[in-house]
């Protein structure tokens, strides 16, 4: 449903570069982030955790660390609320935090925190923790997908499966998903070749370069300050408040500079933890976790285990599809079973489709979100696929898609109709670019790959204070995960009139400002960007009311034109421009202060499409795979600052080539992790990547006034198959798991 | 054992301050000096967020006790603009938007600096061999590169 | 924990003799506060040896060998000319240690001492023929690198005694060496497989050869079937298949993290055969 008002030409401030306003604090180290802030009589929090995958807790005995000189307060699952209860057959979400945060009964992943200490210095923290004396009873664990789904698999927790799921599944399997239209049986007679093909991927980790850190002040009197690095804080302020059994406004959440999220940090960890312990020791507490409790402790992905068939004609056409998602998610329901089967076919427009996603429990850490959940390995799977039977039918990879690609109207796999989509664009820049016609050299391969990511709309709430000067103040919900201050700045500066250089940008703390959804979903520009857009209109017509009482006009006569209020006609009157600066600067004698607000859950977010094309060179004795040259190409609808649209897609995509390449889990028979630091899970280096050309296609998305669309997301789904299939074309060999790490494509090449 | 009283320079001032042994350098520079420009990525020398310069050499300070900077010059991000003004690097990184969520800028900023005094004209392929140990997540590195290589021809224009 | 300065190796020797409990030397500190910070190893005593005089000096003797103190950092190796153009294996070994920044800090002598099988610079000494300076009470003497490491993170080093410096030969006439290894990204991994090879020419053929491995068995070793499969020979493709086969052969690798048997034992052949072409050509030139 397009809005009235939108535009899409004549910007002149959209679609600038201008520098971002928080540069500055960035180069110079001058930036707070969460474990930037100090506080006078501070205490440090440490936290123990579970050596074990599965076990129950007999006994859990603080008495020699209360002992130890500097500890202030010991917390355990006891501090929390006892209101929350687990109920069999409902999902609480709250519920899943709390027995996350903290563990109860039983502890359920290695890393799993079980007490947590506030200490006069961070040495004396961590040598406490160490006397925390707990007696495990250890229980058989699981931390495979398929092993959690068989018959006789130790099982996480009873009764958490949802009416979703069918009869004769384990209760590990929590959730269940199937979606679809047509009949793929029919239309597998259609085809001329059916591929049937099954594919894993383990769990990655986020990896953002800062580990979640806060600073929690909390009385005996309910009232609490926290300041965190969050991806919503508004999220943060529910969530620990009742937790904590507190009033929601009585604590107050500032979000720090946060250092990397990309959905990780849309959950807490450790920041009730750090309340209560604020709480029982009446001083603040600063809790920091550690590279190595990151890895353990928050919220990976989940692995999966997929099976694909998809049948197609000679001349490309595709009959059906079908996929079946395992997902486990730790030892919580909502791992994204059903988003990874809603996601799989969304690129493909078919007659015949058919999706069934799992949601499992296993003996790993709660799964969090990693920029479009689920949708990275449903591409995996259907573009790896697509590709094998493009070449066993010998037919262009680009062409194919083009025949059977989502346009408008498209019924798309998961249900609704498309509205105005930009796939076939970003193919077509594909096909036209000068990498897809590059010459290649043996051993090397090119592999391309479609990918896509619902975006999403989440309350929103922002506030545009003019100032008496003639600048302007822009209060945000949503903390900067990409640098949306800038982009906020512009939508502002191109609606009001003003430079650029004369709004501020700031993210209010919870306090401030009505609720805002978490900056996630890929919503902040479209959503904090749609409310600036109507908030500035909100302070212009405010603004013209003023002018129109001036000139004694109806407020009707009046519009606003280059920053200024004009008579909207000749009719209207003779009279001068005013400018903002000349309304504001008297505006306490005109009427008051001048605010222009929005709130509202917005609906029209636009779905974001991308074409990735890579080449790879695979060294066949080493198994060694370099990525040679790499092009995103994505639908943003309207760019606002082209060089963060520019570094979303260029991010998304190194994250895929991390995933695709080298990044896993690595669990050993015990259930425990191996490789909870950054030298043994091994993100891409500097040295690791060529340079990432983007181009960014624009198909303006009809749900914001200007078009946006999110583009956060989407840039990490196509990489996973698009390597896939370079290195297929490279090497020759097929990997259908994930990593595609060395050791896998020597064993591949030897045939094994 | 109790605290060690270390004396050291830092970004040109001579300050001191008191650590327990265990304590690494981070530690001393943000808990202690209030530097918090370096930053905790890791703890185990991996991703170079941490990065300074300890007596000209670049160094992770994590790996380093505060009680080993005795005697020494450490050069952290906060030296790196002399009063008002910006060093090149920290100008282009801004221009060239090679920092999205910004934790490991300092670091990268601080390599940067010593790797272009070491070396006034890397080749793309040096410049990313010598930031192997410095973690980015969210730039997939392309910005960064171009910002240095940028930086870098400009400081051998003006010489 | 207790901190030390000494001034003397002797007096560090003395410090760790009669110290309690767990005893570590500080050089570049790259694996010792690892291990600290991880809460592996949590030194009781630690002994920084950097006030000692001449850690940091590289010394060519007058018969051409080189005296490396103990706290030279891989850096330093790295920018002088004279080490890098008699030992380019030994020094592009130690290059490949972590990082730069890591670079600025760590130490041959660290690495020797960690006691990893996987340690980069120890397949290159090896190969070298290099020995190790090591001081206890009743004085100094020279010990191979071959008969230091013992077994994962031990060396055959007793209490009370301390390394001060690593010695590597004169650089012979038509010799040179060379090491690589594997690791799944550009940079910063812990070795999969390391090889170091030595070789030196008589003509075309190979006279004297040194083949060390590193990350395929409990500790670095020398893998003399490995040399012996191509002393007396050119480097055509058959002595390389036999050289393969020898380090193939020397492996007794673990499947862990990092790698599985299989592929470390496939992977050993082809650095073994890469290595030794490096320093063939490097022994002509």
């Amino acid at each position: 449903m397009a809005l009235d008002d939108q535009r899409k030409s004549g910007f002149k401030f959209v679609g600038t570069r201008p520098n971002r306003p928080d540069g500055m604090d960035k180069v110079t180290g001058r930036a707070k982030f969460g474990a930037d802030m100090y506080a006078p009589g501070m205490l440090h929090g440490a936290i123990l955790r579970s050596p074990h995958a599965h076990a129950k807790i007999n006994k859990l005995d603080v008495s020699r660390a209360e002992k130890l000189k500097g500890v202030k307060a010991i917390v355990t699952r006891a501090d929390f609320s006892k209101k929350i209860n687990f109920t069999s057959g409902k999902d609480l979400e709250t519920w899943n935090v709390l027995e996350n945060i903290m563990a109860g009964e039983k502890v359920l992943y290695d890393g799993h925190a079980v007490a947590a200490v506030a200490a006069t210095s961070a040495l004396v923290a961590r040598d406490a923790i160490k006397l925390i004396e707990v007696q495990y009873e250890i229980l058989p664990h699981v931390t495979d997908v398929d092993a959690a789904m068989a018959k006789g698999a130790p099982i996480v927790r009873e009764g958490v499966a949802d009416k979703s799921v069918p009869e004769g599944l384990n209760s590990n399997v929590a959730r269940y998903h199937e979606s679809g239209h047509g009949d793929v049986e029919v239309g597998f007679k259609e085809a001329d070749l059916i591929v049937e093909d099954s594919f894993k991927t383990e769990a990655t980790h986020q990896g953002y370069i800062e580990p979640h850190a806060c600073l929690a002040t909390l009385g005996n009197d309910g009232k609490g300050e926290l300041w965190c690095t969050t991806q919503g804080h508004f999220y943060f302020q529910k969530i620990c408040a009742a937790l904590l059994d507190l009033e929601t406004s009585q604590l107050r959440v500032t979000a720090s500079e946060i250092g990397g999220g990309f959905g990780g940090k849309t959950t807490v960890f450790v920041e009730p933890v750090a309340l209560a312990l604020s709480r029982k020791s009446n001083r603040p507490v600063k809790l920091v976790m550690s590279r190595s409790e990151v890895f353990r402790a928050t919220g990976p992905t989940s692995s999966t285990s997929m099976d694909i068939k998809i049948g197609m004609k000679k001349d490309g056409t595709i009959t059906a599809g079908q996929g079946t998602f395992r997902l486990q998610g730790g030892a919580f329901p909502g791992a994204p079973g059903d988003l990874t089967a809603m996601c799989a076919f969304a690129p493909y427009s078919l007659k015949n489709v058919h999706q069934i996603g799992y949601d499992v429990l296993t003996n790993r850490p709660k799964q969090a979100a990693y920029r479009a959940p689920g949708s990275p390995m449903a591409a995996f799977a259907v573009e790896s696929v697509i590709d094998e039977l493009c070449k066993k039918l010998n037919l262009d990879p680009i062409e194919v898609r083009l025949k059977n690609a989502s346009r408008k109207g498209t019924k798309a796999s998961f249900g609704p109709k498309f509205d105005e989509i930009g796939l076939v664009e970003t193919l077509e820049a594909a096909k036209e670019h000068p990498h897809y016609s590059a010459p290649l050299k043996v051993g090397q391969g090119r592999g391309i790959s479609c990918g896509f990511w619902f975006n999403f709309g989440g309350e929103t709430a922002v506030s545009l204070a003019l100032s008496e000067d003639g600048t302007a103040q822009i209060s945000v919900g949503t903390p900067d995960i990409g640098g949306s201050r800038s982009s906020m700045a512009l939508m502002a500066a191109e609606e009001l009139g003003i430079p650029y250089d004369h709004i501020r940008c700031t993210i209010a703390d919870t306090a401030t400002l009505g609720y805002n959804e978490i900056s996630h979903g890929s919503r902040v520009t479209y959503a904090s960007g749609l409310a600036t857009i109507k908030a500035a209109k909100d302070a212009i017509n405010k603004l013209s009311k003023r002018a129109a009482d001036k000139w004694g006009i109806p407020k009707e006569a009046v519009k606003w034109e280059d920053g200024c209020a004009v008579p909207s006609g000749p009719n209207a009157g003779n009279f001068q421009p005013l400018s903002l600066k000349d309304l504001t600067k008297n505006m306490g004698k005109t009427g008051g202060p001048i605010v222009g607000h929005f709130e509202a859950t917005p609906e029209g977010a636009g779905v974001s499409f991308a074409t990735h094309i890579v080449d790879a060179e695979v060294d066949p004795d080493t198994g060694k795979t370099k990525i040679l040259r790499y092009t995103v190409i994505q639908d943003a609808g309207k760019a606002i600052h082209p060089s963060y649209v520019e570094g979303q897609y260029q991010g998304g995509a190194a994250q895929g080539i991390g995933w695709a390449l080298n990044e896993e889990y690595i669990y050993g028979s015990d259930g425990r992790l191996q490789n909870a630091g950054f030298l043994d899970y091994r993100i891409p280096l500097a040295s690791d990547l060529p340079m990432i050309d983007t181009v960014i296609v624009e198909v303006p998305n009809p749900g914001h006034p200007y078009g946006v669309r999110g583009v956060g997301e989407t840039s990490i789904c196509p990489p996973l198959a698009a390597i896939a299939n370079a290195v297929s074309a490279a090497a020759g060999i097929r990997l259908r798991e994930l990593p595609m790490s060395p050791p896998r494509i020597v064993a591949a090449l030897n045939g094994k | 054992m109790s605290n060690i009283h270390v004396n050291t320079i830092v970004n040109g001032d001579e300050v001191g301050f008191l650590c327990d042994p265990r304590e690494t350098l981070l530690d001393c520079l943000r808990d202690k000096l209030s530097l918090t420009g370096a930053k905790e990525g890791c703890g185990t020398g991996d991703c170079g967020s941490c990065s300074v310069k300890l007596d000209g050499r670049l160094v992770c300070s994590c790996l380093v006790l505060g009680a080993e900077a005795e005697g020494k010059k450490i050069e952290t991000i906060e030296g790196m603009s002399r009063d008002e003004k910006l060093h090149p690097l920290q100008e282009k990184f801004i221009e060239h938007a090679a920092l999205q969520c910004g934790i490991c800028t300092p670091g990268i900023l601080v390599a940067t600096k010593a790797l272009l005094e070491k070396n006034p004209n890397p080749s793309e392929t040096e410049v990313r061999y010598w930031l192997a140990g410095n973690l980015c997540r969210c730039t997939g590195y392309d910005k960064i590169i171009r910002a240095v290589l940028d930086t870098a021809a400009d400081l051998r224009e003006a010489k | 924990m207790q901190y030390y300065t000494p001034e003397s190796f002797s007096e560090a020797s003395e410090l760790s003799k009669n110290a309690e409990g767990i005893i570590r030397f500080l050089a570049g500190g790259t694996d010792v506060l690892v291990q600290l910070r991880a809460d592996i190893t949590t030194p009781d005593v630690l002994i920084d040896i950097k006030k000692i005089p001449d850690v940091k000096k590289i010394k060519k003797n007058p018969d051409g060998s080189w005296c490396i103190g103990a706290a030279v950092c891989g850096a330093e190796l790295n920018e002088h000319e004279g080490i890098k153009s008699d030992w380019p294996g030994v020094v592009e070994a130690v290059d490949l240690i972590g990082s730069t920044q890591i670079q600025g800090r760590a130490t041959l002598v660290g690495n020797l001492c960690n006691g990893s099988p996987a340690a980069d610079s120890v397949p290159a000494l090896m190969a070298a023929g290099a020995t190790a300076t090591v001081i206890n009470s009743s004085g100094s003497r020279e010990v191979s690198i071959e008969k230091i490491p013992h077994s994962p993170g031990r060396t055959t080093l007793g209490k009370g005694e301390v390394v001060s410096a690593i010695n590597l030969p004169a650089h012979k006439p038509n010799s040179g060496d060379a090491y690589l290894r594997l690791i799944p990204r550009t940079e910063m991994d812990i070795a999969v497989v390391g090889c170091g090879i030595n070789l030196t020419l008589e003509g075309d053929k190979i006279s004297e050869a040194r083949v060390s491995l590193g990350a395929v068995t409990p500790t670095v070793i020398l893998v003399d079937a490995a040399a012996k499969a191509i002393i007396g020979k050119q480097l055509d493709e058959q002595t390389l298949e036999a050289l393969a086969e020898a380090a193939r052969k020397a492996c007794n690798p673990i499947s862990d993290r990092r790698g599985t048997i299989e592929y470390r034992t496939h992977i050993a052949g082809v650095l073994a055969k890469r290595a030794a072409k490096i320093a063939y050509e490097r022994a002509r030139s």
